[in-house]
């Protein structure tokens, strides 16, 4: 692993890192709002975070 | 956002005492972690435990790296006598070569790859866990364009010059009952059997039995959280059998892989891409003329962009099944990895803090594992579904 390598790593895991803090934040929000919605939104929720996820970990193949 | 206003009351709230209680707690277990790290560099003065840490760090490294391959028998344990014989604890598994004709032997023969197996008069030998073709000696030669050496040792701490290159030795078609295979086929055994019984109480009585009381709440969920809301009421049927197969088998294979049998099936990319190609095959071959139209010739935008989008989406169909490949096997191997790591620093720090601290970590890390282990599941389950309900959707 060189420097370069690692530096993209490291900012692939910041910004999913990101993405997935705030998609996990807005749906505390909203199950806080509306709890009886909670099952639909934890649901919507963890696509979201796996879609993120996923990207992050093609990314994380390619650094 | 909503701002300073906020943090007058709430210092007097007790609710808040307990979280900044938490807090401090959490900064005494930092001071403990750098008690350990002082404590480990004490140990590590003096130039002979200096070298013996970096003996001990490389040998991790190779058992980690040992441990996420797929291998041609089936160890549990091994370890090198007094006279510097390596033991191994385990049986061989059987080696199904394609080369000039079938060829089946034992793995006991390659000896881990500390031997040549003769079979026919032709020699093989295991170099990297692959099968190579080589000589009575067990020559290994190798492509000297890349040849790039570098020294390390073996699992067993032997001084070893491993040369970072492709081998350039003939490769026999390798169709082996691997670890890897073995479980595989294990665990649809034991899939067969559970649900074809769990099948049959049904047709006498609409009560759950035995392991059918603990399954069935899981086929339901999948049913009725997964399969009904993202394909529909009316078409959701045909894609159950695959749906509960596939959350059903990478939920026990991923369980399976937390027990220390060593089992890492779902860390494997092939098996992943197996299993996101049945997704992609399946979603392909039922797509609806919706489907197709909404991928080459999108409806309702100009036709300059619907020349442009076609290209994109029909990439999309591609990367679909190409994130569920890498998404499974991402998260498996990550979470091996870590986990391996952390029980290896309880050797790297051999003291009383660092140990039973990495153990802890371990622990509640195995704990993570878990769920991981049934999220993953259901988050490939629930893609899936949401492929295929993209397929099958109507014209609205």
């Amino acid at each position: 692993m060189t420097i370069p390598n690692i530096v993209g790593a490291g900012l692939i895991v910041i910004g999913a890192g990101l993405g997935i803090g705030r998609i996990g934040g807005q749906a505390m929000e909203a199950i806080a709002r509306q709890p009886e919605a909670s099952g639909k939104i934890q649901t919507a929720m963890l696509i979201a975070a796996a879609l993120i996820e996923g990207i992050g970990f093609a990314a994380l193949f390619a650094a | 956002m909503n701002g300073g206003c906020i943090f007058a009351p709430i210092f007097e709230d007790p609710y808040l005492d307990h979280m900044r209680n938490s807090f401090f707690s959490k900064k005494l277990v930092a001071v403990i972690f750098l008690i350990a790290g002082v404590l480990s560099a004490q140990n590590h003065e003096g130039e002979d435990v200096e070298a013996g840490a970096h003996d001990l760090k490389t040998q991790i490294k190779e058992y980690i790296d040992h441990h996420l391959l797929d291998s041609h028998d089936f160890n549990l344990y091994s370890y090198t006598t007094e006279d510097g014989n390596h033991k191994y604890i385990g049986f061989p598994l059987p080696v199904i070569l394609w080369d000039n004709g079938l060829k089946v032997f034992s793995s006991s023969k390659l000896k881990h790859g500390e031997g040549v197996a003769e079979v026919d008069g032709v020699y093989y030998t295991l170099y990297h866990n692959k099968i190579y073709k080589t000589d009575s000696n067990g020559t290994i030669n190798y492509d000297v364009d890349h040849a790039k050496e570098t020294h390390t040792e073996d699992a067993f701490g032997e001084n070893l010059v491993v040369e970072d290159a492709h081998p350039s030795n003939e490769k026999p078609l390798d169709f082996s009952i691997t670890k890897n295979v073995v479980f595989i086929i294990a665990v649809s055994l034991l899939m067969f059997l559970v649900f074809r019984s769990m099948a049959k109480r049904y047709q006498k009585s609409t009560m759950p039995r035995g392991v059918g009381r603990f399954l069935e709440p899981l086929v339901l969920f999948v049913r009725d959280e997964i399969a009904i809301p993202n394909i529909g009421e009316h078409k959701y049927k045909k894609y159950m059998s695959y749906l509960l197969t596939v959350f059903f088998f990478v939920w026990i294979i991923n369980l399976l892989g937390l027990t220390p049998l060593g089992v890492n099936v779902t860390n494997n990319i092939a098996v992943t891409f197996a299993l996101a190609m049945i997704t992609y095959l399946i979603t392909t071959f039922t797509g609806n003329k919706n489907y197709w139209k909404h991928i080459f010739w999108m409806p309702g935008v100009p036709v300059p962009m619907k020349i442009i989008l076609a290209p994109i989406e029909l990439l999309g169909t591609f990367i679909k099944p190409f994130s569920l490949m890498i998404r499974l096997y991402a998260n498996i191997t990550a979470g091996h990895v870590v986990l391996m790591s952390i029980i290896g620093l309880m050797f790297i720090f051999k003291n009383w803090i660092g140990s039973p601290l990495s153990f802890l970590l371990a622990f509640a890390l195995a704990l993570l594992e878990l769920l991981v282990a049934a999220l993953q599941a259901y988050i490939f389950t629930m893609l899936s579904a949401l492929y295929f309900g993209m397929a099958v959707e109507e014209d609205h």
